[in-house]
């Protein structure tokens, strides 16, 4: 990205956040903080807290402490702001089937109130970029995995939001449906200046993808930064970003059985 | 492309004007999108028309034959199309939670809760997609009522009226439905709670028998339920000649009336149902 400026404002600022379910504290006084125009990723096991921060900055689940503010507003006193300032794609797999590509992305253009006149070229220009061509014309039930994830991604990106959140993007994804997300998303990246905020593990898709990277585990941060420093802070010779998960994370297994009957489900849609 | 355009009336947000065009226009998007969901998959409606079909040949072919059940001058056949009418009306819009949670199990409904939809306008929309597929149950049990030799009406105005008053009961049923799954949240119990519900809703209501057939407890039950009101309009406008007991305007007023509040509810507890 050339053109940056040095002085970057932070775009999600999280301060204190808690989140409970019950008795069990999924996110435990996080603090974080990203810069407008990165492309950060949220590592982790399962478990860790990922997808309940991603809730939280997308508005779908209130904090129980602390604060976070996404562009400037607050995700509970100012929802409807945020809403309007971001992209999401869900870890499961949200476009409708039972409607075309277009059709998905038309509604999508209606439900950001985008002006009549940008609809179409901007739907044309997203169908384009993510590479779905004839296939707009198809119902999405006949679509491919990674077909879907592209629709998805094009749906997020047609109100032009200032972050756009992914949920484990390639999750359930063969290799090379994975590699073809990736290129869509380092070309969304290219040509619009946007914040990306991703979570995932697999550290492949981390190096890839990431400017930033932050390790989350038992819903605290334990490490945070470009994916080279985090590899040289473990003072070993090639060391892999592998290695600095299970460093992290003390090698830690997570993974309770509803994660993993929800990945499983996701990969099956997928098929 | 650096700049995030202004396509957000960000001045309208929050003020109770804009925030009034935004229900409508989006009730109206939500609308469409239910819309061209049903135009994918038409057979859908016309297996619906099965069930009330049967209804009508069996159950109503035997009790006209056995006059067991005092309906004034009305066949027992008239007397009970408007009541297989409201009932498949019911049976389509009680059973339409169970899509909420099936889509939330995909994550669309995360997806919708994320974009800048009024909560009441997602719940609209389906309300008014199952007032479609009411209206298209009315058509076809319509065509099987003359058929079978039922004196309807076919004044355009009672046509209406009574299209209209389809689609508040399917509105009223289906939101019902909507506020359960926001309840309970997974399908099973969901199915559970949809069966129990139905038959007191379906039983306690005139759609088969005159009210005055039931003992005073159930007559009390069918007054505070809606169905009652819905077979009532029903049955004054679908029938050539055909009367209300409660009054069109008491029917179309409750119906409204409830309508309107459990929207109200379900919007406030839509987004309870991913969590």
């Amino acid at each position: 990205m050339n053109g940056e400026s040095d002085q970057r404002m932070a775009i999600v600022e999280i301060e204190s956040l808690k989140r409970s379910f019950g008795s069990t504290v999924a996110v435990d006084a996080l603090n974080l903080s990203i810069d407008a125009g990165d492309v950060f990723g949220l590592l982790g096991p399962n478990g860790a807290g990922k997808t309940t921060t991603i809730k939280i900055l997308t508005t779908l689940l209130r904090p129980t402490a602390g604060q976070a503010r996404v562009a400037g507003y607050d995700v509970v006193r100012q929802a409807g702001e945020v809403r309007r300032a971001i992209g999401y794609v869900p870890q499961l797999l949200s476009a409708d089937g039972s409607l075309t590509g277009y059709e998905n992305l038309l509604m999508f253009t209606k439900l950001y109130d985008v002006p009549r006149n940008d609809r179409s070229p901007r739907i044309a220009h997203a169908v384009t970029l993510m590479g779905l061509g004839e296939a707009a014309g198809k119902l999405v039930r006949t679509y491919s995995g990674g077909m879907i994830r592209r629709l998805e991604i094009a749906q997020s990106m047609l109100h032009r939001p200032q972050v756009l959140f992914l949920d484990e993007p390639t999750v359930g994804l063969d290799p090379s449906a994975r590699r073809t997300v990736w290129e869509y998303v380092t070309r969304l990246r290219r040509t619009h200046e946007m914040t990306i905020f991703l979570t995932t593990h697999l550290m492949e898709e981390a190096e890839r993808l990431c400017t930033t990277i932050a390790i989350m585990h038992r819903g605290r941060l334990v490490a945070r930064g470009t994916p080279a420093r985090l590899k040289a802070s473990l003072q070993r010779q090639d060391a892999t970003l592998d290695d600095v998960f299970i460093h992290y994370t003390d090698g830690m297994e997570g993974g309770s059985y509803h994660d993993v009957s929800r990945a499983r489900r996701t990969a099956k849609r997928l098929g | 492309m650096t700049s995030p355009a202004p396509d957000a009336p960000q001045s309208g947000w929050g003020r109770p004007v804009g925030t009034l065009r935004q229900f409508v226009v989006k009730t109206a998007v939500m609308a469409e999108l239910e819309i061209r969901k049903l135009s994918h998959d038409p057979t859908e409606l016309l297996l619906r028309a099965v069930q009330p079909a049967l209804w009508l040949l069996i159950f109503g072919e035997v009790f006209t034959r056995v006059r067991a059940i005092p309906t004034g001058p009305l066949p027992y056949l008239d007397y009970m199309a408007p009541g297989i009418l409201a009932q498949s009306v019911l049976f389509i819009a009680i059973f339409y939670g169970i899509a909420i949670i099936w889509e939330r199990d995909l994550g669309i409904v995360q997806k919708l809760l994320v974009s800048p939809t009024p909560r009441t306008a997602l719940v609209l929309g389906k309300a008014i997609s199952a007032g479609i597929r009411g209206v298209s149950a009315a058509i076809i049990i319509y065509g099987l009522a003359m058929a079978l030799g039922v004196r309807v009406n076919g004044q355009l105005g009672a046509i209406i009226a009574l299209l209209v008053s389809v689609m508040l009961g399917a509105a009223c049923f289906s939101t019902l439905s909507l506020i359960i799954a926001c309840v309970v949240k997974t399908r099973e119990r969901f199915m559970g709670i949809g069966q129990i519900l139905t038959m007191p809703l379906f039983f306690a209501s005139s759609a088969l028998y005159p009210i005055a057939l039931m003992p005073r407890w159930l007559q009390i039950v069918a007054c505070v339920n809606p169905l009652t009101y819905e077979v009532d309009a029903l049955r004054a406008l679908m029938l050539r000649g055909g009367t209300s007991v409660c009054g069109l305007g008491t029917d179309f007023t409750v119906l409204l009336g409830v309508t309107i509040g459990l929207v109200m509810i379900a919007g406030r507890l839509y987004p309870h149902v991913v969590t």
